[in-house]
């Protein structure tokens, strides 16, 4: 029971809370990039929740039995970049093997996933903090699940002020960034049901 | 001796990273909360992109094609370490302030782009030269980002109270909806200045100005939705 309400917390805490884009400022490059269709970006959201989730499993287990005991933790920036690198390529791999339906849907969004940098933030905020297993899948499971939602919201909200009249110098990138720091203002307004 | 101060131009004033390319927006957007911060990690960014592309552009011969990408991450990975250690070293308020986003740096967009668009096919000298230009370009985005935040949210530049007495600081200047707040206002401002220029439309920057910079997935991506249609 304490894991469930312990997990249940966990993932409101850092998917709204604390939300990975809009108050920690990691992944803005797809957030800002891949955010034109409510479409496209449930599907780069989907992806990068997959990759988060597996990515800190088995960074985890590569920092707590391989690199700490080693005395290698000096070695983390580079072990898990190419960890973080071989395991898209791989699932890209399997996927595209296995399951050729939803490599289809997801395949395009995997090699951008590389350099998005909430996926090393996660893993190396999650080795630096020292976190347990079951706090470190909570953690990521419920930073990913953030990225998502706000990534999807921001589509959403894209697809509408297309058409409006914005001012000539506001269109593109300003218009976007303003949004986005609106959402960040509403986003603030959890910060009121903290635990 | 022309060439090195055209990399130069180019990586401060045509191509600036942040305001032209919009390169690099986590660590443009999160760490300046003070011009200090700005300052540091555009230094410290700049110092990984000039190594890596002299080590890259020295060993373009020896990488073969087919591994580059991961030849180049090892590369940077390996000089943010250093600067991370270096950092952590010599300058501990510094290294506590930027926190997490000093590993990042190796994940930023621009050192992998200017990788793949420039010191893999030019010499060595250049490329070093492009590096410093690039980051050059980007300390100063930062730098003025983080001006502008620490100004408004703080009424201090660089820890030097300046505002007079009466000014009351807008706290939300340097918290999270700030920082977009600023960069709008700021990339506003330049297409503004296009604008008066040039009498067009400001064209979609995101990875048509450098497709290199996301690693060509996101063009390739744009290039998938079309052909669907």
């Amino acid at each position: 029971m304490r894991y469930v309400s312990g997990f249940l917390l966990g993932l409101i805490n850092f998917a709204l809370l604390d939300n990975v884009v809009l108050s920690r400022f990691l992944g803005l490059c797809p957030f800002l990039g891949v955010s034109k269709k409510t479409s496209t970006a449930a599907g780069m959201g989907t992806a990068v929740v997959a990759v988060i989730t597996l990515s800190s499993a088995i960074t985890y287990v590569i920092n707590r039995y391989v690199l700490i005991p080693l005395g290698l933790v000096y070695m983390r920036t580079i072990a898990f970049i190419l960890i973080i690198a071989a395991l898209v390529q791989s699932v890209e791999i399997i996927l595209k093997k296995k399951i050729p339906s939803l490599y289809k849907a997801l395949g395009v969004y995997l090699p951008l996933i590389t350099t998005n940098c909430a996926v090393l933030g996660v893993a190396i905020d999650s080795a630096q903090k020292g976190l347990g297993f079951f706090d470190a899948m909570v953690f990521s499971i419920g930073t990913s699940l953030g990225f998502l939602i706000s990534i999807v919201l921001m589509a959403g909200i894209r697809e509408r002020i297309e058409y409006n009249k914005i001012p000539k110098s506001f269109k593109g990138m300003p218009i976007v960034l303003l949004t986005a720091g609106l959402m960040a203002i509403a986003f603030f307004g959890f910060k009121g049901v903290s635990f | 001796m022309i060439k090195p101060i055209e990399r130069l131009y180019n990586g401060i004033i045509k191509e600036n990273p942040t305001f032209v390319l919009m390169l690099g927006m986590c660590p443009t957007l999160a760490v300046t909360t003070s011009a200090t911060n700005g300052l540091g990690m555009g230094l410290s960014t700049c110092a990984v992109l000039m190594m890596s592309n002299l080590i890259i552009s020295l060993l373009r011969k020896f990488i073969p094609d087919r591994v580059r990408m991961p030849a180049y991450i090892v590369i940077v990975a390996t000089f943010v370490t250093v600067v991370e250690l270096l950092m952590q070293a010599y300058v501990r308020p510094l290294y506590n302030a930027l926190g997490l986003f000093i590993p990042l740096i190796v994940v930023n967009c621009i050192i992998l782009g200017r990788a793949e668009a420039y010191a893999s096919k030019h010499p060595p000298l250049p490329s070093f030269f492009d590096g410093l230009g690039m980051g050059l370009g980007f300390t100063l985005a930062l730098t003025l980002i983080g001006s502008f935040r620490e100004l408004l949210g703080k009424g201090s530049v660089f820890g030097f109270d300046i505002m007079p007495k009466g000014f009351v600081p807008a706290t939300v200047m340097i918290m999270a909806p700030g920082a977009f707040f600023v960069l709008a206002g700021l990339t506003a401002l330049q297409n503004k200045l296009k604008l008066g220029k040039s009498k067009t439309e400001p064209p979609e920057k995101f990875c048509s100005g450098n497709c290199a910079g996301c690693m060509d997935a996101s063009c390739s991506l744009g290039k998938k939705e079309d052909e669907e249609k």
